[in-house]
């Protein structure tokens, strides 16, 4: 068989999200990958420059469903910086509290989707099953199951009453007993050490010179977590491990995620007995002083970067999101060539890729001059419809969609 | 100890015990108390201040007025998030969530409701 | 004459095998969603997809050869309802013993491997000739390993005869025993003639998309699907006839039932293994087939030369 080219996307059952990787086969082994991405780009950064401070907490939220609350509480701890806010203590405990949680069901959903790659449909089913414990505290104590909307600027929005700290206890009893099973199950099943091991190598030396960052990276030996490395809320005051595995390799990713869910058990443990009592929320002011403010969160896929320009009234000036899979997909090529076709889908998912937070316009560069090009709304608004003209389709009659334009 | 078909004890014992899914929707869903669904409005306690239609980020919520103090709330179903940010800045709480979220409809006109 | 076209098309032949295949296909689906702690599809599951599958567009493309491209699926189903008649199911008499039945069986269950390889090949798409290279280099592996482990007990017995096989176990039931290594064998080449995990390659849903299936819709899917059901009824039936040949009762109705049992037990074996492996990658599947089911097949055959020897002493 001579070489083919073959495509991976953008929708394929492999996926849970669209991007186009474009393989070139020779047999069953890879001999080249590249990737193309922007397939699910949404335009949040402009659209949060028209929406107040207040209601971009609940857009930037829904950059993605899965971590959800890194982005909201990072973007909101640049705003707190911004307007020099002092957050109340409880606050804090109960962001961290709902991190972890949504940090359990990040990394249990990761687990069933990394069954389903490999054909192994029922671990897919018990990690869910068990994901639905969590996703039902979730919805007990902030009202929602996915995107929970905790965050407002100064504080959380709801309390937790000591009964459902009772419940929440309780449930990690009963999870932590399953993880425990996992763990066991991974390194002991023959056919999935036989299909995790061996594949999707990154060793320490290009895993730092890609830029990886999260499980990725602390699979291949290195113990970088934000959380540790420049703690924000209450991390510091928190007593946990950082998860490491020498393995290099899909496995090892595997082993760092079920040992992290065990860890995050801890830490919620700790915040639900450390908690302190007193108010939830500070008044925060509707405009905001101009500056420039910079955070980072260590989100379950790895280090999630948030930026804020303010400019004194009541919208933000620019708002940029670096989401960890960006630079985890640097890897991905480098990962992925030389492998079979088959190592492919579960390489992909072992960099737990969520691309509807990958997708942020970097730079426009127009393809017959090479040149960098900057756009505003309305250039980029005349360039689309002159360039949908030419493929004979009129916008120009359309009315806005929006009230203010 | 690596060897092939670990998880076979599991399973068998999975084969007695209780399914962990439901035959929904001919077994009702549960939800928590404080679920964020679709939102029920007091006209007695509306003042017409429209902060709610301010704070909306998805712009779901119309105030109008009927008669003089009085004034109706009217929901655009697809548009609202359930966010809850209106029942939060409401100064006379006269907005709450409810625990509807079977909402699904087959014509867009049936989603702007008067509530 | 009519009573030969009634036991081909209705009893045992077309609309039996039909019903049956489509209720152990939901006896299959029910289990596994049960060993999963799920509730499972409804009874009417198997027959609602394929009436479904029927009543939908069925899109030949444009480039693949279309008279092939339709009518593959209808070999697919017509060898493995003819092998169903030849594999004894109320008693110790199959409908048309003949001598060398067992080894015909065998051939047309090779048919629907090569229909779904040609299926492949001919939709002239990338992802489908992927799986039908796939199809042709997993059947490569398992063929030898299935063909040894179930001649092994026919050569016990002397005979090439599926019913004589019966017979012979029948009047000597404790010898069954020494097949127990050649069933497990059988049992998981089986599961790689009918593609389903670990050995579902092929097929494999999240690697190449439809695999050799890919381009098939409509009421030529429905066929293939079908043709899938048969082969599960009649490898069970083989392997059920082939390694558990006792208890079967005079009376014909009881031995249907026994029959039924004996497939319940084969097919439940077959879900468990589904249920408990992941999907293997190609180079390990051929690997674990000629290192370590080959060998323990001529162990096998080995065992039962021996044993045959030693029993005409």
């Amino acid at each position: 068989m001579g070489k083919m080219v073959i495509p991976l996307g953008p929708q394929h059952p492999a996926l849970e999200e669209p991007e186009s990787f474009s393989l070139l086969l020779q047999g069953e082994r890879v001999a080249a990958a590249t990737v193309a991405l922007g397939y699910n780009h949404r335009g949040m950064e402009k659209a949060c420059e028209s929406r107040t401070y207040i209601q971009n907490i609940y857009l930037l939220e829904r950059i993605c469903g899965i971590c959800s609350h890194s982005h909201s509480t990072c973007y909101v701890q640049t705003v707190e910086m911004l307007a020099g806010l002092e957050i109340p203590k409880r606050a804090l405990y109960l962001r961290a509290l709902i991190g972890e949680l949504e940090r359990i069901h990040s990394h249990l959903l990761w687990l069933g989707v990394a069954g389903h790659e490999i054909g192994f449909m029922t671990l897919f089913m018990y990690a869910w099953k068990d994901r639905e414990v969590v996703l039902d505290i979730l919805e007990m104590l902030t009202g929602n199951r996915i995107n929970y909307g905790m965050n407002t600027i100064g504080g959380v929005r709801r309390d937790i009453t000591p009964d459902q700290a009772q419940d929440v206890l309780k449930c990690l009893d009963v999870l932590e007993e399953r993880t425990a099973y996992y763990a066991k199950l991974v390194t002991e099943e023959r056919t999935i050490v036989n299909r995790l091991s061996g594949v999707g190598i990154l060793l320490k030396e290009d895993g730092l010179r890609f830029g990886a960052t999260g499980p990725v990276l602390r699979a291949a030996g290195v113990a970088m977590d934000i959380r540790k490395d420049d703690p924000y809320g209450i991390y510091a005051d928190l007593d946990f491990n950082v998860a490491t595995d020498e393995h290099a390799d899909v496995y090892g990713r595997a082993i760092v995620r079920v040992t992290e869910l065990i860890e995050s058990y801890k830490i919620c443990r700790q915040v639900i007995k450390e908690m302190p009592d007193g108010p939830i929320v500070v008044k925060a002011p509707s405009k905001i002083p101009a500056g420039e403010a910079f955070s980072r969160y260590e989100a379950p896929r790895g280090e999630d970067i948030h930026y804020t320009r303010s400019n004194g009234t009541d919208k933000p000036d620019r708002v940029k999101v670096r989401a960890p899979t960006l630079a985890n997909l640097a890897a991905i090529t480098h990962m992925i060539e030389g492998g079979y076709l088959a190592d492919v889908p579960i390489i992909i998912a072992a960099i737990d890729p969520c691309f509807s937070c990958t997708d942020r316009m970097i730079k426009v560069i127009d393809s017959s001059s090479g040149r960098e090009n900057i756009f505003d709304w309305a250039g980029l608004r005349k360039y689309s419809m002159e360039w949908y003209s030419k493929q004979g389709i009129d916008f120009k009659n359309m009315n806005a969609f929006r009230k203010e334009d | 100890m690596k060897s092939v078909g670990r998880i076979v004890p599991y399973l068998l014992s999975m084969l007695v015990k209780k399914p962990n899914t439901i035959m929904y929707p001919f077994v009702p869903a549960v939800v928590a108390d404080d679920f964020r669904g679709a939102l029920k409005f007091d006209k007695e306690k509306c003042i017409g201040c429209k902060i709610c239609e301010r704070v909306c980020p998805s712009d779901a919520i119309e105030i109008e007025k009927v008669a003089d103090k009085q004034f109706k709330a009217i929901v655009l179903m697809d548009k609202c998030i359930f966010c809850g940010q209106c029942v939060d800045s409401c100064p006379k709480d006269a907005l709450e969530n409810t625990k509807n979220f079977e909402l699904a409809s087959l014509n867009r006109e049936s989603m702007r409701v008067e509530i | 004459m009519a009573l030969t076209l009634f036991y081909i098309l209705i009893f045992p032949g077309f609309l039996f095998l039909s019903v049956i295949s489509l209720v152990f296909e939901l006896i299959d689906r029910r289990l596994y969603a049960r060993l999963q702690n799920r509730v499972g599809p409804p009874w009417f599951q198997p027959l609602a997809d394929f009436i479904k599958l029927l009543s939908k567009e069925s899109i030949v493309p444009k480039e693949a050869d279309s008279r092939i491209f339709r009518i593959i699926p209808v070999f697919a189903l017509a060898a493995t309802a003819t092998a169903f008649m030849y594999i004894p199911m109320w008693g110790l008499k199959s409908l048309y013993p003949f001598s060398g039945d067992l080894i015909v069986v065998l051939y047309f269950l090779t048919i629907p491997t090569l229909t779904f390889f040609l299926a492949g090949w001919f939709s002239s798409s990338l992802y489908a000739e992927l799986g039908a290279i796939r199809v042709m280099t997993q059947f490569f592996a398992y063929e030898v390993p299935l063909y040894m482990s179930i001649l092994g007990p026919a050569l016990l017995a002397g005979t090439w005869s599926i019913s004589g096989v019966t017979n012979y176990y029948h009047m000597h039931p404790l010898i069954a025993l020494v097949n127990i290594p050649g069933l497990v064998v059988a049992l998981f080449a089986t599961q790689g003639k009918l593609e389903r995990v670990p050995f579902d390659i092929p097929d494999a849903e999240t690697e190449i998309v439809g695999g050799t299936f890919t381009e098939y819709s409509g009421r030529f899917l429905a066929l293939f699907r079908m043709a899938i059901d048969f082969e599960l009824v009649v490898m069970s039936a083989l392997i059920a006839a082939v390694f558990f040949p006792v208890f079967i009762p005079s009376n014909p109705i009881l031995g249907f039932l026994v029959f039924l049992v004996k497939l319940l037990i084969v097919v439940f074996l077959l879900t468990l293994m589904r249920t408990a492996l992941a999907r293997l990658r190609i180079d390990q599947m051929i690997n674990f087939c000629w290192k370590v089911l080959a060998p323990f097949s001529l162990l096998q055959i080995l065992i039962d030369l021996i044993v045959r020897g030693v029993i005409k002493a």
